[in-house]
């Protein structure tokens, strides 16, 4: 695992100054006040040191291995090829290797685990702020996410044998994983899938053994040779006494399908055995075991034996699906139990069941916020892409002449055609346009962020305060998922809108932000069920709790802004926005009839949308105004603001001494004033919009519901 | 054979810095700071030598503001066995850097000192080559291949117009240019170890260095704009120009 571009960008200056990196630390020291965690048990060897490191390496491999090849991935989109046994396999570029290796090497897949288990006990905060650079750098090259979701369903649900031989590799990147829901009749309506899972063995070692019967889609990572083996958690239904499939989701049961059967469980220690392990890597053996160089060069285990552990499993890629966009990943179909191998003698794939029969969607499910977060983060990413380029492109492109003359008396434009022309950044419309980028994407990744704090807190906060962050959640996670699919995909849009014809082509990076962009309002839940889920669920349950507590959220920080002067103006729109929202969630469920509240339920998610959002900005703000005060009485005290009062108590903060040393970077006044801009525009161009999306909810409008299919 | 291995914190590579305002200096304040990218090779290069068998022990070594460990730190995650800080808030040249690593090597006694071939903040390329005239040592510049053969090191030098391969008796001094390594990556595992590794703090007076510079900045700018071209009519034009404007030929 070694930084192959690192010689090239010594010598040269990037082009990209780490300007992102810079909201990252404000949003995480400064507004979020992170370093605060270091006081709680688990993360208690952590200080703001460890996690500035962690951004580092992040940075630096999503720098060398993932950005340089985020349009050969594109360009080079998987391919099958045929095996000599007639199976298909999947060819991928070289650069899809070393994106993974790098990866995996760096001990990201690992990072929240104990430290016993190679990880570094990484507050999921910091690995999600992580996670953004390699996001940003190239979204389809690596699907290193989904094994860590893979393998963290299996820590949670698994017997422990399953998490020794299944989640153990898959943390070390030994083997990927992927998630098997989909099937061809059966998309976002699971209760439909039709794959049967029959008893072939109740007392296998790995778990109570059957075989799987069936197709499924949309497989990311379903198939290629980046790992040595690919561990699928399928999601399969055991039929009753009559042979018969049980409707709806209770049926459900969730396996583990191994490419390749894993050792039986005694030799697997032995195989893996850390004599194994440190011949593997060059020259490892002289080296003491707590030395430094243990993981690095992880990937260059060699796979087992032939024969040993590669008895191959009744699963075969039936094809690939040719997307629009984050062609880097191989989206898979895959056939289970077609016969094409005879794992232990019969046909049928072998799968091992996770957690008890008829649980398979709450195993599957069992972290969700995170997953949702994401897909928002990877949606914020490719939104902060395009609009970095868009940015460099709007400075460097000369085209067109400023507006002149006029008056009041005479109202017209002119322009001086004897004047050489200014860059594209210097008009009017092409600041708004970036600007808008800016608050949808900045706006999302503090949210989003937020988000994952908010996780963090379920895991190791105070009882009281780890269940109202578990509620917060609920009503967030919608939002978190859905707002930056449709909003930085907009963003992207703009992106576009400002290279003109070239951002049309593909000689520019902006295209391809856009189409990979497009996926994410459609995976992990679709749009239109994110907001059924907002309105039909998160936002009645328990009586409005949910809501009520967002609420007051809200209030909390349009309380601290009326206060001050600048912010007041924003206090009252976002005071008027929450009553509006909160009528409207009243208003939609006053005949009961869920036909009529949920028929608008997106105009209604989006409005929520934009309410959270404008609420997220004017806290950044505040957190900004108040960092002003505090530097004009050179004063250096902690200043977290409204968000982070959540869990903050004074004590805590004050255990944080490095944090107090903590200031805006060195170009401070443009930083503050680019992201109270970015603010005022939200609440200037946006806010006014929630008004109108929620009149549609109020009045129950049934224009779409209620049109026959023969009209459309 | 212990090895110790100098490292310096320097602006980071991507940074684009900016004279002050005054012109006494580049602005380094808030800036980005992290590891002298030839210190890394270095650090990667011992590393590599203590996995190959040829060293038992790495001490990494930072001279600077309190800061510098977070420098040191970074070496220690990539394998550094423990890291030594001279804290000051002077001003240091090579000079002062050289003498304060020949004290610290006479502490520890290391068997080789690799250094990057300079920093990429003052690009000096000075520091090496002193610390061996200090110690009377042999040195081997610009290495873009080690290898340790029992008391001497075999190095192959970049030199103008090739390489040249020479043999050092050790103790030595080796600096590395960029073809030596790549270094690999702090990984998250190493991040965490490298937190518990012994840091020593030391002040440049324990080691008996007065540390005042010696050469005074007069002033730091910018360079110059690069000016537009213009073109020639023909060939004679710009033989004119090149002799009489330029005075190139």
């Amino acid at each position: 695992m070694v930084r192959r571009a690192h010689h090239e960008r010594v010598l040269m200056t990037s082009p990209n100054p780490p300007e992102m990196r810079t909201t990252v630390d404000f949003f995480l020291h400064h507004w979020l006040n992170i370093d605060s965690l270091t006081s709680r048990s688990r993360f208690e060897d952590h200080s703001r040191e460890t996690f500035s490191a962690v951004l580092d390496t992040a940075e630096q491999i999503a720098a060398d291995k993932y950005a340089p090849f985020n349009r050969e991935v594109d360009n080079e989109e998987p391919r099958t090829e045929t095996n000599q046994d007639g199976t298909l396999r999947v060819v991928l570029p070289r650069a899809t290797h070393e994106a993974w290796a790098a990866y995996a090497g760096s001990g990201m897949l690992a990072a929240a685990q104990d430290y016993d288990l190679g990880g570094m006990q990484l507050p999921y905060v910091v690995e999600a702020a992580a996670n953004m650079f390699f996001s940003r750098a190239s979204i389809s090259i690596s699907w290193a996410l989904l094994t860590t979701g893979n393998a963290n369903a299996i820590m949670a649900h698994g017997t422990p044998a399953q998490k020794e031989v299944f989640a153990k590799n898959e943390f070390a990147g030994r083997w990927a994983g992927t998630m098997c829901l989909s099937e061809p009749q059966a998309g976002s309506s699971l209760s439909d899938i039709a794959t049967r899972a029959v008893l072939d063995d109740e007392n296998d070692s790995l778990g109570p053994r059957y075989r799987l019967f069936g197709n499924k889609t949309w497989i990311s990572g379903g198939e290629h040779d980046v790992t040595e083996n690919i561990v699928h958690l399928v999601l399969a239904k055991i039929p009753d006494e009559n042979g018969k499939l049980v409707p709806g989701t209770r049926g459900i049961s969730l396996f583990i399908v191994p490419k390749f059967l894993p050792l039986p469980v005694g030799e697997v220690a032995r195989a893996f055995s850390p004599a194994r392990d440190a011949g593997a890597g060059e020259g490892k053996t002289a080296v003491d075991k707590d030395s430094n160089v243990a993981f690095p060069h992880r990937h260059s285990v060699p796979p087992l034996p032939e024969g040993e552990g590669k008895t191959r499993n009744d699963v075969v890629l039936a094809g690939l699906n040719h997307k629009l966009g984050w062609r880097g990943t191989p989206n898979t179909l895959l056939n289970f139990g077609e016969g094409k191998f005879k794992p232990l003698g019969n046909a049928g794939a072998i799968g091992y069941l996770v957690g008890k029969p008829g649980d398979g969607l709450r195993c599957m499910f069992h972290m969700m916020n995170e997953a949702r977060i994401g897909i928002g983060l990877a949606a914020t990413m490719l939104g902060m892409a395009g609009y970095e380029a868009s940015l460099q492109y709007a400075k460097d492109r000369k085209q067109g002449r400023p507006i002149t003359g006029g008056s009041t008396s005479s109202p017209r434009a002119e322009k001086n055609a004897e004047q050489p022309p200014v860059a594209l950044i210097e008009h009017a419309d092409i600041k708004r346009m970036l600007l808008a980028q800016k608050s949808y994407c900045e706006g999302a990744m503090a949210l989003l962020l937020y988000c994952a704090k908010l996780v963090d807190e379920t895991h190791t906060g105070a009882e009281a305060s780890a269940a109202e962050a578990k509620l917060l959640l609920e009503v967030l996670t919608p939002i978190a998922k859905s707002w930056p699919s449709e909003n930085c995909l907009e963003a992207n849009s703009l992106a576009i809108q400002i290279h003109g014809g070239y951002g049309y082509t593909r000689d520019f990076p902006v295209e391809q932000y856009w189409r990979d962009n497009r996926l994410n309002m459609i995976h992990e839940g679709t749009h239109g069920i994110q907001a059924m889920d907002l309105l039909g669920r998160k936002v009645v349950m328990e009586g409005g709790k949910g809501l009520t507590l967002l609420a007051t959220k809200i209030n909390d920080t349009i309380q601290k802004a009326f206060h001050i002067p600048e912010l007041a103006e924003h206090a009252q729109s976002l005071a008027r926005a929450l009553q509006h929202v909160g009528a409207a969630t009243k208003s939609a469920w006053s005949t009961g009839n869920p036909n009529e509240a949920l028929a608008n339920a997106v105009p209604y998610m989006q409005a929520f949308g934009h309410m959270v959002l404008a609420w997220v900005w004017l806290d950044v703000a505040l957190a900004l105004v108040h960092e002003a005060r505090v530097d004009t009485r050179a004063d250096q005290q902690v200043v977290g603001a409204g968000l982070t009062a959540l869990s903050e108590s004074a004590d805590e903060a004050r255990l944080i001494p490095a944090f107090a040393g903590t200031r805006l970077p060195a170009d401070g006044g443009s930083f503050r004033d680019g992201k109270l801009a970015a603010c005022r525009y939200f609440f200037a161009y946006e806010v006014p919009k929630i008004e109108a999306w929620l009149a549609v909810v109020k009045t129950r409008d049934m224009t779409c519901a209620n049109i026959s299919a023969d009209a459309l | 054979m212990k090895v110790l291995v100098p490292v310096k914190r320097v602006v980071d590579y991507n940074v684009k810095v900016r004279v002050k305002a005054d012109n006494s200096g580049v602005d380094i304040a808030n800036v980005k700071m992290s590891m002298n990218p030839f210190c890394e090779i270095a650090v990667e290069e011992a590393v590599r030598l203590k996995e190959k068998g040829a060293a038992t022990e790495i001490i990494a070594v930072s001279a600077g503001v309190a800061q510098c460990q977070e420098t040191l730190r970074n070496a220690m995650a990539i394998g550094a066995d423990r890291g030594i800080l001279i804290e000051t808030d002077v001003e240091l040249q090579p000079l002062a850097v050289a003498k304060l690593l020949k004290a610290v090597v006479d502490r520890e006694q290391p068997q080789l000192v690799i250094l990057g071939k300079q920093a990429i903040d003052d690009d000096a390329n000075q520091t090496g080559q002193m610390l061996a005239a200090l110690l009377g040592w042999g040195q081997a510049t610009f290495a873009s291949k080690v290898e340790i053969e029992g008391n001497t090191a075999k190095v192959t030098c970049e030199v103008d117009g090739g390489l040249e391969t020479i043999s050092v008796k050790l103790p030595a001094i080796i600096t590395t240019d960029l073809r030596l390594n790549e270094p690999r990556y702090a990984t998250l595992p190493n991040i965490m170890k490298a937190k518990k590794k012994q840091l020593d703090t030391l002040k440049p007076a324990d080691l008996g260095v007065d540390v005042t510079p010696r050469l005074t900045t007069l002033k730091v700018e910018e360079p110059p704009k690069r000016k537009g071209g213009v073109k020639v009519a023909d060939v004679a034009a710009l033989i004119d120009k090149l002799k009489n404007e330029a005075k190139v030929i």
